[in-house]
């Protein structure tokens, strides 16, 4: 069992090995929160977080992840991979049918991964290395890849890559298919209706393929648009499950003492959302790299994670986060040492140039977070001005290069060629877009190691070329890597087994039941 | 002047309302001099009530900073933006009124018709929308507080102008050939000064209402404590931790109150109507 998950069971009122072993119920109702109301639920055309969110339970993907991040069946039963790492072989799972009643086949698959290509911009990107996928029979896929991709297998999560009924949808117009207003998938739980501003209604799919799950008879996904009233709606008992994000981190404490009512941050492995300070590597003190790592120094990460996350998160060690694949923490550390700091800063030549400190306007938490860094700053002689911004005015200044420090935080998808590469190579520098390499690192060594890693075989060559990364860019410092960011996940203590992989709540609901 | 000083000393109200101000103004020019330490430093563990420790007397906020030094500096903020907003105002508002009132005719209607056109836009919805545009900080919002809060003051001052332009002394300097300016400024003006300054004291607490409720909104200027953004960022934990909205609130309160007491006194003593009648 992963220390995350460890963690994860212990926050939750100490629930025991021995509460584990309990035999799921079958039966009962859910109410959870969605937020904000998704704009579709076609997950193949739209992607946003809550879209996934509800739409989870409807459609599946070929694999699902377990909190480390290791492949595990869904649709495809089992798998395996050519010698040269160039052929996957898929199996799918037989007598699985779509909720009207069709069988699934290899077709759907293929079919649903033409479709994305063209609807689904991280899917396109992540299908770059396919040459080719066929299907020999009904229930065997095969991608042919043009040269080895290490993260393949990392992609066919269902946000990721979700299977679309070919029946309902070749041939129509994508964009208007009557079907996107009420999905049709093939996952434990069927679309039934939607409210709009109100609620949405999943029913039990009686089908489903694992026999017994799943064990709800229905989720209800309440809309409810205000911070404060969705914390009252669980305190009053419409609710019983918050999924990450949707309450302000500082009625998490007040919420998770309330009766029966169990705190997670598990389910959140795959995106791993890393928190960092984008530093301006082109100008001013910024471009050298002892005023880089003296702010690291400066910066009592501790007190941030204790207190204004609530002691939820991890401190970060570097540019991968600890939950993705090839992970190292052999890598040069800046434990909160302010003299260090200011020692850097007068070897280095600081003078006290004004530096301009951008905090991310994405509510309280972040606001508070930017002054607590600016005075950590301001403590080693740094002289900081925050700039007051709203989060398209952040973006913008980010995206014209017109800042000094930013705050950001970003998911990595489970591995460094999806994730963590595309903020340090140099051929991601690009003017007029944001969630790129905006600090402009540049190192020659760094963009061949990336794009080497990406297509190494084995593992352990892979595991090699990161973590020369890794230690590389730990040294030099182009972000200041600030935590690993957990979002809670707040239920009632009854609804069992809500999160048991990497992706979390938002794999949906098929292993949960509820203790009544 | 000593007749000003004995009517307005014999005002209860004009009495507390000064010793208040003179109590915030010393908070605000001595205070930060007790507390040498930045008010945004984290000095004991956040949610602290207020009494437990002696050295932070009312109690930590979320990050674990004094809310007291907090209050100090925010006295700092708060009055300088009443103060200077309030000037410009009045800087603003005095020529253009007088102006209006003393030329008349095209210039008043010229003047008045910009006047109205502030007048017609709810100040508080300009002031957002112009430190949004300007970028929070100290000079965006002491320029939009002054530019919604000179409209008042350009009126009362056309129409104390309009009032003394017929007056007998005005119309005596006009035939001995004085310039306009100069029977602006020395005739008519120093006359019409009295409502005015009642006027502006009133302005001074407006000012710092608005200043408070910018930064309530997350406007106010992020490397500067006030007592409004104290009770903004404390807003959302009041259920949590009362003392970190109370405290700054109730400075708010006692602030602007004052000033309107002194409005008051004010208006006893410069009203020659009511001062001589000895109340």
């Amino acid at each position: 069992m992963s220390k995350r998950v460890l963690l994860g069971l212990l926050l939750a009122c100490g629930l025991t090995a021995s509460a584990l072993a309990q035999e799921p119920k079958a039966g009962g109702v859910i109410n959870a929160v969605i937020q904000p109301e998704p704009p579709g639920l076609m997950l193949a055309m739209v992607q946003n977080g809550p879209v996934q969110m509800v739409s989870g339970n409807i459609f599946e993907g070929l694999l699902r992840y377990s909190p480390k991040l290791e492949p595990l069946p869904e649709l495809a039963e089992s798998w395996n991979v050519s010698e040269d790492a160039k052929t996957y072989t898929f199996k799918l799972r037989k007598g699985v049918t779509w909720h009207d009643g069709k069988p699934f086949t290899s077709a759907d698959v293929l079919f649903s991964i033409e479709m994305l290509k063209q609807t689904h911009a991280r899917a396109r990107a992540n299908l770059v290395q396919v040459d080719k996928v066929e299907a020999p029979d009904d229930t065997t896929v095969v991608f042919t890849l043009k040269q080895p991709f290490g993260p393949f297998l990392g992609i066919f999560e269902v946000g990721s890559m979700p299977m679309v009924p070919k029946h309902l949808y070749e041939g129509t117009d994508w964009k208007t298919n009557p079907y996107n207003n009420a999905p049709v998938g093939t996952g434990p739980f069927m679309f039934k209706e939607w409210q709009k501003g109100s609620f949405i209604r999943l029913v039990k799919n009686p089908n489903y393929y694992e026999k017994g799950k799943p064990y709800l008879d229905e989720i209800y996904w309440q809309v409810i648009p205000d911070a404060a009233a969705r914390s009252v709606a669980y305190e009053t008992g419409k609710v019983d499950v918050l999924p990450g994000g949707s309450v302000e981190n500082f009625d998490v404490p007040r919420l998770s003492k309330l009766k029966d009512t169990c705190v997670t941050g598990a389910g959140w492995e795959f995106f791993s959302p890393l928190a960092w300070l984008w530093l301006n590597n082109r100008q001013g003190p910024l471009a050298d790299k002892r005023v880089r790592q003296a702010i690291m120094y400066a910066i009592d990460r501790d007190f941030a994670k204790d207190v204004i996350w609530n002691g939820l998160g991890k401190v970060a060690t570097g540019p991968s986060a600890s939950t993705i694949k090839f992970y190292t923490d052999d890598v040069p550390k800046y434990p909160y040492d302010p003299a260090k700091a200011k020692a850097l800063l007068k070897e280095a030549g600081y003078k006290g140039e004004k530096i301009r400190l951008l905090p991310l306007a994405y509510g309280e938490t972040w606001q508070r977070w930017g002054e607590a860094v600016k005075q950590n700053l301001q403590d080693v002689g740094i002289n900081i001005e925050t700039i007051a911004t709203d989060v398209a005015g952040g973006n913008q200044k980010i995206m014209d290069w017109d800042f000094d420090i930013a705050f950001t935080y970003l998911y990595q998808y489970g591995d460094p060629a999806l994730g963590v590469g595309r903020n340090y190579v140099s051929s991601n520098i690009a003017k007029g877009q944001v969630f790129n390499n905006a600090e402009g690192y540049v190192n020659p060594e760094i963009d061949k190691l990336f794009a080497d890693g990406a297509v190494a075989t084995p593992d352990s060559k892979r595991k090699e070329i990161y973590d020369k990364a890794q230690k590389i860019l730990a040294e030099d410092v182009p972000v200041a890597w600030m935590l690993e960011l957990q979002f809670p996940t707040i239920t009632r203590c009854k609804v069992k087994n809500l999160i048991t992989t990497g992706i979390g709540v938002n794999d949906g609901f098929k292993d949960a039941w509820l203790d009544k | 002047m000593k007749q000003f000083w004995t009517s307005m000393l014999r005002s209860p109200s004009g009495v507390i309302g000064l010793i208040i101000l003179l109590l915030a103004i010393s908070i605000a020019v001595f205070g930060p001099l007790l507390f040498p330490n930045s008010p945004w430093r984290m000095v004991q563990r956040p949610f602290l009530p207020p009494f437990t420790l002696s050295t932070v007397p009312l109690g930590t906020d979320a990050l674990g900073r004094d809310v007291f030094a907090g209050m100090i500096f925010g006295a700092r903020v708060s009055l300088l933006v009443g103060l200077i907003s309030t000037l410009a105002a009045l800087v603003v508002g005095i020529p253009i009124g007088a102006m209006a009132g003393y030329f008349g005719g095209k210039v008043d209607d010229a003047l008045m018709r910009f006047t109205e056109f502030f007048q017609t836009i709810p100040s508080f919805a300009l002031a957002i929308v112009l430190v949004a545009i300007l970028q929070p900080s100290i000079y965006s919002i002491v320029a939009s507080i002054a530019v919604v809060s000179w409209p008042p003051v350009a009126r009362l001052v056309r129409g104390e102008v309009l009032s003394l332009r017929t007056r007998e002394y005005v119309q005596a300097a006009v035939v001995t050939g004085q310039s306009h300016s100069w029977i602006i400024l020395r005739e008519i003006l120093p006359n019409a000064l009295s409502p005015v300054i009642v006027l502006a004291s009133l302005m001074v607490a407006t000012a710092i209402l608005l200043e408070s409720s910018l930064s309530f909104l997350g406007l106010g200027d992020p490397n500067l404590i006030s007592w409004g953004y104290m009770v903004g960022a404390g807003r959302t934990v009041i259920r949590q931790a009362w003392w970190i909205t109370v405290f700054p609130g109730v400075a708010i309160l006692i602030s602007v109150l004052g000033l309107n007491l002194i409005g008051e006194g004010l208006n006893d003593a410069l009203n020659p109507r009511l001062s001589r009648e000895g109340r």
